[in-house]
């Protein structure tokens, strides 16, 4: 009778075992894509400023766009939270959106070689940070799912894991910034 | 998709095993027929480590050189690296190496032995004739061979394969010049003779893995391999529009490849034609590792 005890005991440990590091796996995966998307949105705010300077010089008065972008911009990096920070950068990529709009405005500004190549990297980094956003919030999925389904949730009580925020944005900003139809 | 994964470990165990034992067959023959005895162990031994574990670790680098690929920096190619790292994210896996492949005809590969050593090469024609969505679709159908390990397996084919034509071409070309010497010149006496008969076992051996060779091909390149990369890879760049769009322009493109052959055929995107327009001569159907161009689009439209 005793083996059938022993037997159940491994099956149990085995499973616990398992059932912790896919945990463990999946919060590390959802870090790594929280500290991707952090790089993405970074190298976004290192762009802004000289996508401004190149702009302003073809089209000096278009002011408020200008300083939109640099509002939503300073707001974004000082923004808080996977809620806090999704709605900032709504707001800068809808500023982008305007600024790139504008500047189809001024043929000079596009025939402009070092605007072409900012728009290349912004468009590059815009779709970036949309990878990120998708790969961490699959992740944030798995590991929701595995925290409250039954049994693994116990474990997860347990052993302290909580569930994690989705990076939301809103439906307007979904789609890419429109900045691709030429060059591309 | 991690059965998938193991299924491809197991399938280049076997392979390599396969390539290991054949290798070993040739170096077994030379060695007993040349030096005679044991030293013909010792010569299999020797040509089967250095044959796996150059395909293993340098079959990468062979399938770049056979295909002359090359290296491209951000600041030459930055739409292709933009699009290459937004996907590689998107996938969770370092960024890969990317190269272009001087071809006019839209075409594109991965190689490498794992996610963290892996490349991808596109042609120029592909550069030139995508936009940015398209490219995204053939790039996101790469990173998926990458993510699979189907690119280990593929490489290792490619090299064992590679390997396999160039051998029997240096044995039946000797064989031939070295035949021709000892009719001539008779005074060779028995180290010719002998000489011409290795090569002469050699050549045979060669002659009967030759169709072997693809069949190997067809079994470790399995057509469902190709969907389900399609399929994965519009998971990644989550538009089906874009690789669609993409294997129509290239089902339609009449370029056709000058640097493909029968050992690197099955890594690229599409089947490499080397004529436009018919697929149907009995070398290219031996060959033919892929799913026909429009049953892909049939199948991605219905996704």
């Amino acid at each position: 009778m005793n083996w059938i005890w022993i037997v159940l005991i491994v099956l149990i440990a085995g499973w616990i075992v398992w059932a912790f590091n896919r945990l463990v796996r999946y919060r590390n995966r959802a870090d790594e894509g929280w500290a991707q998307i952090d790089v993405q949105l970074r190298r976004r705010y290192d762009l802004i400023p000289n996508l401004i300077a190149t702009v302003q010089g073809y089209a000096a008065h278009e002011r408020e766009v200008f300083e939109r972008v640099t509002a939503a911009r300073a707001n974004a990096e000082a923004a808080n939270g996977v809620a806090g920070q999704a709605d900032a950068e709504n707001a800068v990529s809808s500023g982008l959106r305007q600024l790139l709009a504008v500047a189809e405005n001024y043929p000079e500004l596009k025939a402009n070689e070092n605007f072409l190549a900012l728009q290349e990297e912004l468009t590059g980094t815009e779709s970036k940070i949309a990878y990120a956003r998708q790969y961490y919030n699959e992740q944030v999925r798995l590991l929701n799912t595995a925290i409250e389904s039954f049994p693994s949730s116990i474990l997860a009580r347990l052993s302290h894991f909580a569930p994690r925020e989705f990076f939301d944005i809103d439906d307007e900003s979904r789609g890419p910034v429109d900045v691709s139809f030429q060059g591309s | 998709m991690h059965e998938q994964i193991a299924r491809n470990k197991r399938k280049t165990f076997l392979l390599l095993f396969l390539a290991v034992a054949f290798t070993a067959l040739i170096g077994y023959v030379i060695g007993y027929l040349w030096f005679s005895g044991p030293a013909g162990v010792v010569v299999a031994v020797i040509l089967a480590i250095v044959l796996s574990l150059g395909s293993y670790f340098y079959g990468d680098r062979a399938v770049l050189a056979s295909t002359h690929a090359r290296k491209v920096t951000p600041q030459e190619e930055p739409r292709l690296h933009n699009i290459v790292e937004g996907l590689a994210i998107a996938a969770g896996i370092p960024k890969p190496d990317v190269y272009v492949v001087p071809e006019a005809a839209p075409n594109a590969f991965a190689t490498g032995r794992d996610p963290a050593h892996s490349s991808i090469a596109v042609t120029q024609g592909l550069l030139e004739m995508m936009n940015r969505v398209e490219l995204e679709g053939v790039i996101g159908h790469e990173m998926s061979h990458i993510l699979d390990r189907d690119i280990l397996i593929g490489t290792v084919v490619a090299t064992v394969v590679g390997a396999a034509v160039l051998m029997s071409e240096i044995f039946m070309r000797s064989w031939f010049w070295g035949g021709g010497r000892g009719r001539r010149d008779s005074s060779g006496g028995d180290t010719a003779g002998a000489i011409a008969l290795i090569l002469f076992a050699v050549g045979i051996v060669l002659l009967i893995i030759a169709p072997l060779a693809g069949q190997l091909i067809k079994l470790s390149v399995s057509r469902n391999r190709e969907y389900l990369a399609d399929a994965e890879g519009v998971a990644l760049t989550r538009y089906p529009p874009g690789l669609i769009s993409a294997l129509q322009k290239i089902g339609s493109s009449p370029a056709v490849m000058r640097s493909a052959n029968n050992a690197t055929g099955h890594l690229w995107l599409n089947q490499p034609s080397r004529v436009p327009g018919e697929d149907t001569s009995s070398m290219e159907k031996l060959f033919s590792t892929h799913p026909p161009i429009a049953e892909r689009i049939k199948r991605l439209q219905e996704m």
